[in-house]
């Protein structure tokens, strides 16, 4: 994996104590003598584990050796409108969502498109785990140990056209299972995008687990996106359907107020939320403020990505 | 003071309470500071609209009690009001005065929230009996003032939600309803 590190990372940062500390647990239930030494591979494949956690992965830290939020606050505190409007509504709520059997249809400018199963869409991939930054446009931020894989990988797999400039994901819309969807909030089912190149990148990860476990429901089980140097919104819950396609698709939050929402989104401390400031943010755990950092602190992995485009005006 | 009024002295007191306990022992959620933030506004206008439903009640409940808690429904308002002034400004703006006023200047919920505060500022200090006997008719006009004041309030919290509006709505609908319930008898 060809990702730049700003700095050079010491070997206790790779592996937080907590996320050890939950693998020696998992190792001590799940496995026993010479078994537990298989089971690094093992758990590697991806399919999801029935118990819920993934064993040992590869594990990337790229959030500049910043401390882990603790799990309780990643899974009580979420946005996700589907589940509810308020931060803890996605937690109340989280047992109506099914998210297994799991479907997600590939579409537009592939050369195989189809409907696949959960189990088809991440059977050949590699799992790995990857320590983010999380930056909420409510300008609240969080740093998050995912499990997942490049989106890079999968796209490759349904072999893009040439004619394939974006790509489109839809969130599953279901009122009976996600009460949130009853009530017109927002335009659903929601939607999100990407450009290619910005699908494409190393870091854009799909995620399927965090914290060494499977997704928790309020977090975007079973499949979500994870773009560590956008807003938090362009990282989509609960995906049904990634479409290719040749022009910007429509977004939910920029469809809703695009003077707000950018398509682009990245986080940008330099351009303010029309209602707030996005220069300084607030990190779970923390009382006061702290600076943002320009795309949210992968400029050098990102930040060639537009260049020549005017980031004030293509927000 | 009378007992009746000790008595809710104390239970309005309890949000605040609350928060002690709660940040002592974490108990606010993940984001205590916005747990904090929306709580004080949220009570700021209940008991606003609290100290706007004594007169409704008086006139069209014939129920007279409400009447004595009046002035201190209107005085808790304006200390949530303060609690709630003083989080962002500690907490968001870490004490960069000139921070606020930008933001009372660009964002209009924050220029709605900041005029609210500073016209119940007056009605609080003119609250007390001696203000009352000292500005004699013109005490009613000023605190008349109180009527735009909530309003304005409510649109502040309006404006600030991101996508749900039931909540503002909420407050919208009971505040217009005490005063609508005034016009009639003044005709």
């Amino acid at each position: 994996m060809l990702i730049k590190r700003p700095e050079p990372i010491a070997p206790s940062e790779i592996t937080p104590e907590s996320v050890y500390q939950a693998r020696r647990r998992f190792l001590a239930l799940g496995a026993a003598g010479a078994g537990a030494l298989l089971l690094p591979r093992l758990a590697g494949a991806a399919t999801l584990p029935p118990v819920g956690a993934f064993g040992t992965l590869p594990s990337q830290a790229l959030a500049g050796g910043e401390a882990l939020t603790p799990l309780d606050s990643i899974t009580s505190y979420c946005n996700f409108y589907e589940l509810g409007t308020g931060k803890s509504d996605p937690a109340r709520n989280a047992e109506s969502l099914r998210t297994s059997p799991w479907r997600v249809r590939i579409g537009g400018e592939v050369a195989r498109p189809g409907d696949y199963t959960l189990e088809d869409i991440l059977q050949p991939h590699t799992l790995e785990e990857r320590i983010y930054r999380l930056r909420c446009v409510e300008a609240w931020s969080m740093v998050v140990p995912w499990v997942g894989f490049p989106l890079a990988d999968l796209l490759k797999r349904f072999e893009p056209t040439s004619r394939a400039k974006y790509v489109a994901f839809t969130t599953l819309y279901d009122p009976e299972q996600m009460p949130g969807q009853r009530r017109s909030v927002l335009e659903w089912p929601y939607r999100e995008g990407l450009r290619i190149d910005e699908a494409m990148h190393p870091l854009t990860l799909l995620a399927v687990g965090l914290y060494g476990q499977t997704l928790p429901k309020q977090n975007g089980a079973p499949l979500r996106l994870v773009v560590p140097w956008k807003y938090g919104f362009k990282s989509i819950k609960s995906i049904v359907a990634i479409d290719l396609v040749e022009s910007q698709p429509t977004t939910t939050w920029n469809q809703m107020q695009s003077s707000e929402y950018g398509f682009y989104a990245n986080v940008n401390p330099a351009v303010d939320h029309p209602r707030w400031s996005q220069a300084r943010e607030r990190r779970i755990g923390e009382f006061f403020k702290r600076d943002t950092l320009a795309f949210n602190g992968y400029a050098e992995q990102v930040a060639g990505l537009y260049r020549g485009m005017d980031l004030r005006r293509q927000f | 003071m009378p007992r009746l009024n000790l008595l809710f002295l104390g239970i309005g007191l309890l949000p605040a309470g609350w928060w002690v306990i709660g940040l002592l022992s974490g108990q606010l959620g993940a984001n205590p500071v916005e747990t904090l933030t929306r709580q004080s506004g949220d009570w700021a206008l209940r008991f606003l609209l609290l100290s706007l439903a004594c007169t409704p009640l008086r006139v069209w409940g014939h129920w007279h009690t409400p009447m004595r808690l009046r002035r201190q429904w209107g005085l808790f308002a304006y200390f949530y009001a303060w609690v709630h002034l003083t989080i962002i400004l500690v907490l968001e703006h870490e004490l960069d005065m000139l921070a606020l006023w930008r933001d009372v200047l660009d964002r209009p919920y924050i220029t709605f929230g900041m005029l609210a505060f500073a016209l119940l500022t007056p009605l609080a200090i003119t609250s007390t009996k001696g203000w009352q006997r000292r500005l004699g008719r013109g005490w009613r006009r000023l605190h008349r003032w109180v009527y735009p004041t909530a309003i304005i309030a409510v649109v502040h919290f309006l404006l600030l939600v991101k996508a749900d509006l039931r909540e503002p709505l909420i407050y919208g609908a009971l505040l217009s309803l005490l005063l609508l319930a005034r016009l009639p008898k003044r005709t």
